[in-house]
C-alpha cells in the first residue's frame, strides 16, 4: 500500500486524532464527523489540523477546509496537497 | 485620538486619522509565522487611493452600494476606505457563508462592485455584480471563464496606479454608511442600514471607555464583516492611530505566536474562544507539581483581593506571569461578545489579572448597548447602557422585573434594506425592539435571561433563525415538526447552552430521533438540533397552514419545563 492513499491518510489521522483527544479512534470511518466521533468544536478541530499539518508536512489554507466535516474529506484535502 | 464629533462621516474621519498618524503603523499581516506586509497609515493611504481611483472610474458614487467577501486581512480594511471615501455604501459579507448563500445576499442588495479573494470567488456560481476585484488569483487564471456576460472581473493587484488621486465623497450623518446582513444563513435575508451617524456615534461612545490608541495593537480573529470586529478591528483603531495584526491561517498555537511576537494589547473574541483559552490555561497547570499549583491558586486569589475594584494590570503580570505570558505578556483587554458569556469563566479572567469585558448588542443597534465598565468589574451582568442608550423593559413580569428590552439609541438602525415588514417588527416610534428577555437591576445594569423571539446564537457568535433551517428536516417521519430556541421555548436558563430544539408530534417517536440524527449528520455544526420536545396535541396553525409558533410555544410552557427536552 503506497504511503499516501487515502486509506494510509485515513489511518493516520485516526491516530492523530487518537493521540490529541486521547480517544480509542478504531472504530471510526472515513464518514464519521470528527465534531460528533470527537466531541470536540471548531477550535478543536483546529488543533487537531496544526498536528496533521506537521505530521504531513503540509499547508491547508482556510478555504480549503470549509465544509469539510469528515474524516473522510479531510483526507481527501490532504491528498490534494501532497 | 480623533474627537468623531467634528466629523459628519466615516470617510471623512478616516481620512484625517490616515493623514494625522501618517508615520505609525497601521496594519500588519501574519501570514502563518511569516509576516506577510506592514503598512503605516501612509502606504495605507497609497494603497487605498488607486483603489479608491478604480471605484470612480468605475462611476462608484454616493450610496452606491460596494460588497465585500474576504477573510481578515489588510486589503479588507484597505478596501473599505476606498468604499467609504467615494462615498459608497459598504456591504461586509460573512466570508464563512457558502457561495450560493453569498450569492443570495449580493443578489438581494445588487452591489455596483464586489471585492473579494480568489477562492469565494470560485466558489460563487451564478454570480452577477458589474464589478468584481479579486484579490490572490493564482498566476495563469482566466478570470473570465464561466463567468456570465454581467460581471467583469478583475485582478485587485492589477489596480492601476498611474490614475489621478480619487475625489473624495463627502457624505452627511444621517447618510447610509453600510448595509449589514444580520442573518445570512438562508430564508429571509435582514439587511440592516446603518448610517454614519450610528457608527460616529458609537465610536464616540466605545471610546470614552476603551479608547484604541497609539501604541495599541489589535488582534483581529473575529470575521471584521462582523459588527465587533468592524468597530474594533477596523473604525475604531485606525481613527486612534492604533495598529491592527492580521493572521491569515488561524491556528491555537499561531494566536499564541502573534499575541508573543507582535505584543497584542487588545483582541475580540467570540465565547468560543474564550473557553479554548481557558482550557489552555488548565493543561498548562496540569503540568505543574501540586506544590505550583496551589502556590498559582494562592497567587490567584490574592491578585483577585487586588484589583477587585479595579484592573491593576502590571501588578497582575507581575503576581501571575505564567498566564500572562501565555497570552504575550501584553494583553490589557479582552473583548467578548457575539453571544453570551459564562459568568464563572469570565470571572476567572478577571481574576488572572485580564479583564473580560462584556457588551450585549446587536447589528441592529451598530455594535453594542451595553457594555461591563469594570468599573468594578462584574461578571454577573451584560453591564450598563453606554452613553446616549436608553433602555427600557417592555411587558415586564410584576414579580421578576422581567420582560423585552427595548433600547433608544443613536446608534439604532434605519431599518432593514427593501423589508417594510421586518422593519415594523424591529422598530417602533424610535424604539428598537431587541427580542430578547432581560431585568435592569437597582443600579442599572442588564441581566439577560431569555429570547423574546425564536433563535438562537451559537457559541460562535452566529444569528440562528429556527424558520430558516426547518426545510432541512422535511420529511422527517412523523406527524408535525417545527424547530424551536431552547431559550425562547423555557426562559430563564443562563443563555449559555441554548439550543435548536425540535418539537415533534409522531407516533413512532424512536424512528423520529433516528431521522433527526441522520439529518443532523449532513447539516453543519451551527444548524444542527440538539434537543427533541415530544408533543401529543395538533399544532395550531393559520389559515395558510402555517404553524403558530407563540400559541404553541404558551401550550408547551404551561405543560411542561426544559426537563422535557431530551439531548439528540
Amino acid at each position: 500500500m503506497s504511503t499516501d492513499s487515502t486509506d494510509a491518510i485515513h489511518a493516520r489521522l485516526l491516530a492523530l486524532a487518537a493521540a490529541r483527544f486521547e480517544q480509542d479512534t478504531s472504530a471510526l470511518g472515513p464518514d464519521d464527523d470528527f465534531f460528533d466521533a470527537l466531541g470536540i468544536d471548531s477550535y478543536r478541530a483546529m488543533e487537531l489540523l496544526t498536528d496533521v499539518e506537521e505530521a504531513f508536512g503540509v499547508e491547508i489554507p482556510d478555504y480549503e477546509l470549509q465544509g469539510v466535516t469528515t474524516f473522510g474529506a479531510l483526507a481527501t484535502v490532504i491528498k490534494r496537497r501532497l | 485620538m480623533i474627537p468623531p464629533e467634528r466629523y459628519d462621516s466615516l470617510g471623512e474621519l478616516l481620512r484625517d486619522a490616515l493623514v494625522q498618524f501618517k508615520t505609525e503603523t497601521a496594519l500588519i499581516e501574519v501570514n502563518r509565522k511569516r509576516e506577510a506586509a506592514r503598512l503605516s497609515y501612509l502606504d495605507f493611504t497609497r494603497a487605498a487611493e488607486p483603489l479608491a481611483r478604480r471605484l470612480q472610474d468605475h462611476g462608484v458614487g454616493p450610496g452606491d452600494r460596494v460588497a465585500i467577501v474576504m477573510s481578515n486581512q489588510s486589503k479588507w480594511l484597505v478596501s473599505a476606505y476606498a468604499a467609504l471615501f467615494r462615498g459608497a455604501v459598504l456591504v461586509p459579507i460573512d466570508y464563512k457563508l457558502t457561495g450560493p448563500e453569498q450569492v443570495a445576499l449580493l443578489a438581494h442588495c445588487r452591489p455596483s462592485v464586489l471585492v473579494t479573494e480568489y477562492p469565494a470567488f470560485r466558489s460563487m456560481p451564478g454570480l452577477e455584480v458589474p464589478l468584481v476585484l479579486v484579490t490572490e488569483v493564482p498566476e495563469g487564471t482566466d478570470l473570465s471563464a464561466d463567468r456570465s456576460g454581467a460581471t467583469v472581473a478583475e485582478r485587485w493587484e492589477d489596480t492601476p496606479s498611474d490614475r489621478p488621486p480619487p475625489d473624495f465623497v463627502p457624505r452627511a450623518r444621517s447618510d447610509q454608511a453600510t448595509l449589514v446582513y444580520s442573518s445570512g444563513t438562508g430564508g429571509r435575508p435582514k439587511g440592516c442600514i446603518l448610517t454614519h451617524d450610528n457608527y460616529l456615534e458609537q465610536y464616540r461612545t466605545l471610546t470614552q471607555l476603551f479608547p484604541l490608541r497609539t501604541g495599541h495593537r489589535y488582534f483581529s480573529i473575529l470575521p471584521t464583516n462582523h459588527a465587533i470586529d468592524f468597530m474594533v478591528g477596523f473604525v475604531g483603531p485606525l481613527a486612534g492611530g492604533a495598529t491592527v495584526v492580521h493572521q491569515r491561517a488561524l491556528r491555537p498555537e499561531m494566536i499564541n505566536d502573534t499575541l508573543r511576537r507582535y505584543r497584542i494589547t487588545h483582541m475580540a473574541i467570540v465565547p468560543l474562544l474564550l473557553e479554548a483559552f481557558e482550557r489552555r490555561i488548565d493543561e498548562q497547570l496540569d503540568t505543574r507539581s501540586p506544590v505550583a499549583q496551589q502556590a498559582f491558586g494562592a497567587l490567584t486569589r490574592l491578585n483577585a483581593a487586588l484589583t477587585l475594584g479595579r484592573p491593576r494590570r502590571h501588578l497582575s503580570r507581575r503576581l501571575l506571569k505564567p498566564v500572562h505570558d501565555a497570552f504575550g505578556g501584553h494583553l490589557e483587554l479582552l473583548f467578548c461578545g457575539g453571544a453570551f458569556v459564562d459568568r464563572d469563566r469570565a470571572q476567572r479572567f478577571y481574576d488572572l489579572g485580564i479583564p473580560v469585558v462584556i457588551g450585549y448588542g446587536l447589528t441592529e443597534a451598530c455594535t453594542v448597548l451595553t457594555v461591563n465598565d469594570l468599573n468594578p468589574f462584574r461578571a454577573d451582568s451584560a453591564g450598563r447602557p453606554l452613553d446616549g442608550v436608553e433602555l427600557d423593559i417592555r411587558g415586564a413580569d410584576p414579580r421578576t422585573g422581567v420582560g423585552e428590552v427595548w433600547a433608544r439609541s443613536r446608534t439604532v438602525f434605519a431599518g432593514y434594506l427593501d423589508d417594510a415588514e421586518q422593519t415594523a417588527e424591529a422598530l417602533h416610534g424610535g424604539w428598537l425592539r431587541t427580542g430578547d428577555l432581560g431585568y435592569l437591576d437597582a443600579s442599572g445594569h442588564l441581566h439577560l435571561v431569555g429570547r423574546a423571539k425564536n433563535m438562537i446564537v451559537t457559541a460562535g457568535g452566529k444569528n440562528i433563525y429556527p424558520e430558516d433551517i426547518e426545510s432541512a428536516f422535511e420529511g422527517v417521519p412523523c406527524d408535525e415538526l417545527a424547530v424551536f430556541s431552547s431559550e425562547y421555548l423555557f426562559p430563564g436558563g443562563a443563555l449559555t447552552g441554548e439550543r435548536l430544539v425540535a418539537v415533534v408530534r409522531a407516533g413512532a417517536p424512536d424512528d423520529a430521533a433516528a431521522a433527526l440524527r441522520e439529518r443532523n449528520g449532513r447539516l453543519p455544526d451551527f444548524k444542527r438540533v440538539r434537543g427533541l420536545l415530544l408533543w401529543p396535541d395538533a399544532f395550531p396553525r393559520t389559515a395558510s397552514m402555517k404553524v403558530k409558533r407563540e400559541p404553541l410555544a404558551e401550550a408547551i410552557r404551561a405543560k411542561l419545563d426544559a426537563r422535557a427536552i431530551a439531548s439528540i
